[in-house]
């Protein structure tokens, strides 16, 4: 198991498709950054030397990418700001409901988690006919 | 597709000489307004609006971190029922 960038633990995959194991860097993220050094995307993460491990850090740090912690932290303050000021975005994000608009009479089950049922439930005063 | 830079923020021309009004007096008073689209831009910040949901006016104090939003993110114009809304727990 490689280590990189301090915590991240990509495995025996190409590096190519190790690299997205960090939190920030994607499939084309994790290309770009192949190019942008002479490692070849095909060789394992596990048989990378000390040296190429550092130069993949260095370039990912070259090309100011936010990942792990730092990018959660950002994404934190962002909606932070929104829950601040209380808008249509922020009231989204309080309920769990998804944020841009999309339906929600089917789908949207990423934000709203596992389907729930609710039955029916009563007020206990309409049948005496006091509502 | 986001707006044209060549033609700045939208802010209602009305609402905007409003509010370049009270700055030239330097008051604050709540300005009516139904332009929910209207960006809140550095010059409206300090202000309060009352904007139209569609029934009421609500009431939106523009601070520093609402700009480039608009005034009707701040009014919702609907109401949010969830289930179970007619039960007693919910109307108290």
């Amino acid at each position: 198991m490689a280590r990189l960038l301090g915590i991240d633990i990509p495995n025996d995959k190409k590096i190519e498709y190790s690299l997205p194991y960090v939190y920030g860097i994607g499939l084309p993220l994790s290309r770009k950054i192949l190019a942008s050094t002479s490692i070849d995307p095909n060789i394992r993460a596990g048989q990378l030397t000390d040296d190429q491990l550092a130069q993949l850090v260095q370039a990912i740090q070259a090309m100011k990418i936010i990942t792990e912690g730092d990018l959660r932290r950002e994404q934190q303050q962002h909606m932070k700001r929104l829950l601040g000021i209380n808008c249509y975005r922020a009231q989204r994000h309080r309920r769990g409901l998804p944020v841009r608009g999309q339906r929600t009479k089917t789908n949207s089950r990423t934000r709203k988690g596992g389907r729930k049922t609710v039955g029916i439930q009563r007020n206990p005063g309409a049948k005496k006919g006091k509502v | 597709m986001p707006r044209s830079l060549k033609k700045g923020p939208y802010v209602h021309q009305k609402l905007l000489a409003k509010v370049d009004a009270l700055n030239d007096a330097k008051l604050k008073r709540p300005v009516k307004t139904w332009s929910r689209a209207s960006m809140i831009t550095p010059d409206l910040v300090g202000h309060t609006f009352l904007v139209h949901n569609g029934k009421d006016f609500v009431s939106v104090y523009a601070t520093e971190n609402m700009v480039g939003h608009r005034l009707g993110e701040f009014a919702t114009t609907r109401v949010f029922k969830a289930h179970g809304a007619h039960t007693a727990k919910a109307t108290k």
